[in-house]
């Protein structure tokens, strides 16, 4: 086999808007896959709705298209590109759904365009439930005794027959939603009820539950040839019945001896022969612990989150050897990128440990049902790299950011043993922090196997830390030896985790290791457990008497990355960050990157001169700055994540290029921003800091209601609610002090006005605005979660001139070198600011790609000392570009159970996807389209309960659906203001009632949208939260903003859906 | 109780020792597999050798009584990073440390093991003393001095010819320190093995009149058996040979080939091979420190090795002889070369 030089050129489908199930790892094999193909000399077209990723950018593909996903525009630009190939398996679920839509309807063949990699025969076979159980059972693999069926009845009577427990997995959704673990009959057919509306073919498979058995993946490829390897396998530590995305997983596995090893493998490399797979494939098993019996759980037949974290673990490059497959190679004759001299015809051999922990959201979603299953509820991933198991879980946690640096955690030790024993028996994602609870307490390793069959390998190395923990809240610093602490550090203990446990300041440790001479040493990730020389710039600390990183006399940047994938920190970062890398570079300084995310392409060893796969905290990044002594760090690109890191280096003297750390305290500190806003005369909605509850309602009534009030320090607008009168306020403030009593809670006059954003650059003398974004929904919704427009469409010159002027003198107060983002409010006439972040936010991605700026470039260019006027793009506002550009959110919250959907001043979305139009309307539209939010089909039924407050506006917009043919049906309120305007509304009952209530309605019939504003603090609140939870989880659109739906019935009646489709490349 | 690695050349790795507790010297080499240990300290070949593990946790699911690759361990000491104290596996019947204080093998952990794996991988492999006391340094040289693993194969040869029935194609099997998967690989295909030891003389072999005579895997330098190879050649032309590992570049030697020693050897089950037959590629599993660097005239090559490309298999233009270099019994590594089986069944008579 050898290239196939037919094809010229290449279409890669990516994976749409960041989602729970599938998030930045498509953006890394995507970007892999195109760099890849053009390697050879393939041009490649690029089409993907996220803007926020590095694919989509001009220097990875030659055409890049940010359009909706779905056939109608994909049709478009197979026909305006004319591609001879389609490959497939790059871009998630998401992209091999398109790609079997795409040939099942002809499109490919109707132009001539060729599915290469794995064909859609073999992603049928591995796709398709019933499919792959005929071909197991023809190969002789065992599966999951299992049935599809597509209503209850047929579901419960086969549950029946294979008894309970029962797990439910709809077809063709992403990371399992709709599925579950049924015990009986009633919760099979909620489960059922849900899993049946998800499946996108209404077919859900019902199996026998292996609850309890190992899960085990492998990471599987295989050539046009035939030829097959194993390039990874990975052990989940939480057994089969959690969804692999929500455990913690371990590669490669720990527990199985080599008999179990190659058992597995040879079943996973028979099947993917029997399947077809031309690339990558995950092979999901269920091994029983006390034998040799196993079950095919399933395979991907594409790259997928589990390929992602096995390249990184392994520093196999999977999705470039699956593209490299798909035009022709074999693997034989693809060269291993790592020591050059081998082929990727080989199986990586690992010398440390990498242990995976998901990292989930409910830290914003206090009032989430947290407990784990088969769907997958993570936003992201941290992936650690140790010497032994106890140091890659100990770095792991600290990578989590949730501020632990050890097992050890009071809030568990008020617990009754019992109560804590019961919470382990259901897995949250506090499990492992009870499990070491209950361990202190001396509960029996065969017992907690027997509770939570987690194997007794690893309880063994979690209570292995506790013991230590336990010996060292037993003794003073000074009894601190050089031996334990040298031993402590190879274990993987934090300077801040050994500190707390000691009660001790952590320079104390931190010294004691000066002192001591305990140094942290480094070793490469080389795919072959050092049998041959590799080249890899890719490396993980350990303390291990020997150090492989050669430092070089080049000038060099130490770039900290974001960390894992989180709601209001996204893969906007990654992006960011990369970017940073690719500008320094271009300079010719040498880049240094430290990140923690095994999904995104900063770390792919192939960007920046050297990857460091380390926890982001200060101890872990300061020994890097040590060994490395760069002559600066840049911390403008890794969101928060980087930026809280700001005033702990500079402490440490160390040098952070652009606005320093107590410039980015002006803009973060309260008090002194408010100083810095009244010095340049720059308004700011008034308000105050309080810390307890008689002054926050003094303060409020002075100020006047509705307030706006968060804790001080928040990242994505955690904790920020709008409070409309004093017992609401009164409710908020007492939890939040409950919470936390140390910080005050920020109470501002909340203005309903225009919301305003900009990115800008300064250099300190100047500044460049890229573009002016305006939010869609008035003030009061998160930024990350409104609808931006740009370039901006409601504001007037002189409010422009006002903004440049005020960034202008913002940036210039607080010294600004590099990033920053201002957010305003237009309220009458007037611009206020309402907040400023000291660096790269959200829309920096979307914004370069629009306007054509590279701001990340010209940031990092001024950083290190360049001025804006010299580099090409002017000073103040950039030129206005002629489409228009609107950013949709995204949401996951269907797959958060009991999670608030209604749009607020907390961040909740997770991904977002552009529009571009050459009209309002259209880039709306095809927003909408690609957020899967344009829910508008024609004359449908809309249900709407309205607030008080906004009955009157919504008159006009039910008018308008009206007119449009809509049927409409209302709460007892709501269709009395309607009946009163002539507007025909059927009545339904509210969410008690026994008959026809507004559950029924929108669970039974066919309802097409949601319209709910909410209210606060009354019954009405909870009401709301039940009608807005039932339509979500019946995969009903739901709005909560009027502004978001007078915005859809424009566009509805602007009748654009009509017009033919049209496409841009940017 | 602190132990010490010291190589030929000087450097010292301090740590833990375990297992039992005496000294002692072997040639150092290194393994890439992240399973198996048991199979690997059970393989005859690695008779006189210190195995360093790549991998850094060993022992994790203990040792059972299934997973012997021969009566009991060979190795002359087992280096690993960090022992596993609380070994978890259902088939799990005791943990490492006690398996080798039973079978009085010295372990050593707890150091750096990538940093030995490189020296050995730049330096070569070399010989190592595993020492609980200080040595001075004519103690290290004398002791290095004398070690010799010349006899390696008759050490680990069955003392006694047996017999193993089956209904299909008879194979005489000469026993270089044979590894039991080999055997259990024939017998699954229904052979009757006679098993000899590695002293046997080519009458008694071609006296049991065999279809097949197989020449098994084993330790050492393929040029100290001048003997075997004497017996080889009056074999050749007679009876179809085929071979594995040892008996691999016994083959080549005795029809006139050369083999050298390897800077570091193929330890491990990652070894990409190409059969150049079907141009294919397996992943095979390997242990051999010496390689046919020449093959002999009327011989092609059948199989090369993908990361160095040396010889990894030959076949006789003409005789029926055919051999391969690495293990496609697998035990421990991928069972994907079992169908070499067959293609030597496919020569007997």
């Amino acid at each position: 086999m050898a290239l196939n030089t037919e094809i010229k050129k290449v279409l890669v489908i990516g994976s749409g808007p960041i989602v729970i199930g599938q998030a930045a790892e498509f953006d890394y094999s995507g970007t892999q896959a195109c760099q890849a193909l053009r390697e050879e000399g393939i041009e490649v077209v690029l089409v993907n709705s996220n803007p926020a990723t590095i694919m989509t950018d001009k220097e990875i593909a030659d055409k890049v298209y940010i359009e909706p996903l779905n056939v109608k525009y994909l049709e478009k630009i197979i026909e305006k590109e004319r591609p001879d190939a389609l490959l497939a398996g790059m871009g998630g679920q998401t992209g091999l759904n398109l790609a079997v839509e795409l040939y099942d309807k002809g499109i490919l063949d109707k132009y001539n365009v060729k599915i290469i990699g794995t064909s859609i025969e073999s992603i049928k076979l591995g796709e398709d439930r019933e499919l792959f159980r005929d071909l197991m059972k023809k190969i002789n693999q065992p599966v999951i005794e299992s049935e599809i069926v597509k209503s209850i009845d047929e579901g419960v009577y086969f549950a029946e027959k294979i008894g309970y427990p029962v797990i439910v997995r709809p077809a063709y959704t992403l990371g399992g939603t709709g599925g579950g673990i049924a015990e009986n009959k009633d919760e099979l057919v909620e489960i059922l009820e849900k899993g049946l509306s998800l499946s996108t073919i209404g077919q859900v498979l019902i199996e026998k539950s292996v609850k309890g058995w190992k899960e085990i993946e492998y990471e599987v490829m295989r050539d046009g040839n035939g030829n097959c390897i194993c390039v990874c396998n990975m052990e989940n530590i939480d057994p089969v019945g959690i969804h692999t995305g929500d455990s913690i997983v371990v590669a490669p596995s720990q527990t199985l001896s080599d008999v179990e090893y190659q058992m597995l493998r040879k079943a996973a490399l028979d099947i993917i022969t029997a399947v077809g797979i031309v690339g990558g494939c995950n092979v999901q098993f269920a091994l029983n612990p006390n034998s040799f019996e196993y079950a095919v759980i399933e395979i991907n037949p594409r790259v997928s989150r589990s390929s992602a974290l096995a390249s990184k673990a392994t520093g196999y490059p999977i999705a470039k050897v699956a593209a490299k497959i798909a035009i022709g190679y074999g693997l034989d004759e693809i060269k291993n990128e790592i020591t050059k001299k081998t082929y990727a015809c080989f199986e990586p051999s690992l010398d440390y440990v990498v242990v995976k922990i998901p990292k989930w959201p409910f830290d914003k979603f206090n009032n989430a049902d947290r407990v784990l299953g088969t769907k997958m509820m993570a936003t992201g991933e941290i992936m650690s790299i140790g010497s032994n198991f106890e140091s890659a879980l100990l770095k792991g946690i600290r990578s989590l950011e949730t501020g632990r640096f050890c097992l050890y955690d009071e809030d568990y030790m008020d617990y009754e043993t019992e109560v804590l024993i019961e919470r382990v028996k259901d897995a949250d994602d506090e499990r492992i922090f009870i499990l070491s609870e209950l361990i202190r307490r001396k509960i029996d390793i065969n017992t907690l196997y027997k509770i939570t069959m987690i194997d007794k390998f690893f309880l063994y190395k979690i209570k292995s830390i506790v013991e230590d923990e336990q010996m060292l809240k037993g003794i003073t610093k000074e009894e601190l030896s050089k031996d334990l602490l040298n031993k402590l550090k190879k274990k993987g203990f934090s300077d801040k985790g050994i500190a707390k446990l000691l009660n001790c300041n952590v320079n104390d440790i931190y010294d004691l290791r000066k002192e001591w001479a305990i140094q942290v040493s480094y070793k490469m990730v080389d795919t072959c457990g050092g049998e041959f020389d590799a080249v890899t710039p890719y490396y993980y600390s350990t303390y291990e008497e020997f150090d492989e990183v050669d430092v070089s006399d080049r000038k060099k940047v130490l770039v900290i990355g974001s960390g894992p994938i989180r709601i209001g920190q996204g893969i906007e970062f990654d992006y960011a960050s990369v970017h940073c890398i690719l500008a320094l570079k271009k300079i010719g300084i040498e880049t240094i990157i430290v990140n923690n995310n095994p999904e995104t392409v900063s770390t792919d060893f192939n960007i920046a001169d050297k990857l460091y796969f380390e926890p982001l905290t200060e101890e872990d990044v300061l020994n890097i700055i040590e060994k490395e002594k760069p002559c600066g760090v840049i911390l403008q690109f890794g969101g928060q994540t980087a930026i809280k890191l700001a005033k702990f280096l500079s402490s440490k003297g160390i040098n952070i290029l652009g606005t320093s750390s107590e410039q980015i305290d002006i803009a973060e500190d309260r008090e002194k921003f408010d100083e810095l806003l009244e010095k340049l005369n720059i308004k700011r909605p008034r308000g105050k800091a309080v810390w307890n509850i008689e002054d926050g309602i003094n303060v409020a009534e002075k100020l006047g209601y509705p307030v706006l009030v968060r804790p001080s320090y928040v990242l994505g607008g955690q904790g920020m609610e709008i409070t409309k009168n004093e017992q609401e306020l009164k409710y908020y403030l007492t939890s939040a002090f409950e919470r936390d009593s140390k910080n005050p809670i920020l109470i501002d006059k909340y203005l309903q006005g225009k919301e305003i954003e900009v990115d800008a650059i300064s250099d300190g003398e100047n500044i460049l605005i890229p573009g002016i974004m305006e939010h869609l929904e008035r003030a009061g919704v998160h930024s990350g979660d409104s609808i931006t427009m740009y370039p901006s469409q409601n504001v007037d010159e002189d409010i422009k001139a006002k903004i440049v002027d005020y960034t202008k003198k913002i940036s210039k107060a607080i010294g600004i070198k590099g990033m920053i983002n201002i957010q305003f409010i237009e309220c009458q006439g007037e611009l206020y600011v309402i907040e400023v972040n000291p660096r790269a936010s959200r829309t920096v991605p979307y914004i370069s790609k629009i306007s054509g700026v590279p701001i990340v470039e010209v940031a990092t260019r001024v950083m290190l000392g360049e001025k804006i006027e010299n580099m090409g793009y002017g000073v103040d506002l950039f030129k206005t570009p002629n489409i228009i550009a609107v950013k949709v959110p995204v949401f996951s919250t269907q797959k958060l159970p009991n999670v608030e959907v209604s749009l607020g001043p907390e961040m909740k979305s997770t991904g977002e996807v552009l529009g571009i139009g050459k009209t309002l309307e259209e880039a709306l539209y095809k927003g909408f389209l690609a957020a899967m939010l344009y829910t508008l089909e024609d004359k449908g039924t809309i249900v709407a309960t309205i607030s008080d407050n906004d009955k009157q506006e919504f008159l006009n917009i039910a008018k308008k659906l009206y007119e449009l043919g809509y049927k409409i049906v209302a709460t007892e309120g709501t269709r009395e203001a309607l009946n009163k305007e002539n507007i025909d509304t059927e009545l339904v009952e509210k969410v008690n009632s026994k008959e026809n209530n507004i559950l029924d309605v929108i669970r039974n019939k066919n309802i097409t949208l949601v319209v709910n504003t909410p209210t606060k603090g009354n019954d009405s609140e909870r009401d709301g939260f039940k009608i807005r939870r039932a339509a979500i989880e019946k995969n009903i659109g739901v709005i909560t903003s009027l502004d978001t739906l007078n915005a859809l019935v424009d566009v509805k009646m602007s009748g654009v859906e009509k017009e033919e489709a049209r496409v841009y490349a940017i | 109780m602190r132990a010490k690695l010291i190589l030929e050349n000087g450097i010292e790795f301090t740590g833990n020792a375990f297992g039992y507790l005496n000294e002692t010297v072997g040639e150092v080499v290194f393994n890439t597999g992240m399973t198996g240990y048991q199979e690997l300290l059970t393989d005859p070949s690695y008779y006189g050798q210190i195995v360093v593990m790549t991998y850094p946790l060993i022992g994790n699911y203990g040792v059972n009584f299934d997973d012997i690759e021969s009566s009991s361990p060979k190795v002359k000491g087992f280096v690993v990073r960090e022992l596993c104290q609380n070994p978890s596996n259902f088939r799990c019947n005791k943990d490492l440390n006690t398996y080798l204080i039973e079978n009085k093998i010295i372990g050593l952990e707890g150091i750096d093991t990538r940093e030995l794996t490189k020296i050995l991988r730049s330096s070569g492999t070399m010989k190592g003393i595993i020492a609980i006391d200080n040595l001075t340094k004519d103690e290290i040289s004398t002791r290095l001095k004398n070690f010799s693993n010349k006899d390696a194969v008759y050490r680990v040869s069955t003392k006694e010819k047996y017999q193993v029935d089956g209904n299909g194609k008879h194979v005489a099997v000469i026993d270089f320190g044979i590894k039991q998967n080999i055997l259990r690989s024939f017998i699954k295909r229904g052979c009757k093995l006679t098993v000899f030891p590695a002293n046997v003389t080519a009458k008694e072999i071609l006296d049991v009149n065999p279809d097949l005579v197989f020449l098994s895997n084993g330790p050492g330098d393929p040029e100290d058996l001048t003997y075997v190879i004497d017996n080889i050649k009056r074999i050749i032309g007679i009876k179809p040979i085929v071979g594995i590992c040892l008996g691999h570049q016994l083959l080549a030697l005795s029809l006139g080939g050369k083999t050298q020693k390897l800077k570091f050897g193929h330890r491990g089950y990652n070894h990409p091979v190409k059969d150049l037959g079907k141009n294919k590629v397996y992943i095979t599993s390997q242990n051999h420190g010496y390689y046919v660097s020449q093959i002999p005239n009327d011989v092609i090559v059948t199989h090369i090795s993908m990361n160095d490309e040396t010889v990894e298999g030959m076949r006789h233009k003409i005789l029926p002889i055919y051999s391969v270099q690495f293990h496609p019994e697998a035990c421990p590594g991928p069972k994907d070369n079992d169908y070499i089986f067959d293609e030597f069944l496919s020569l007997a008579l």
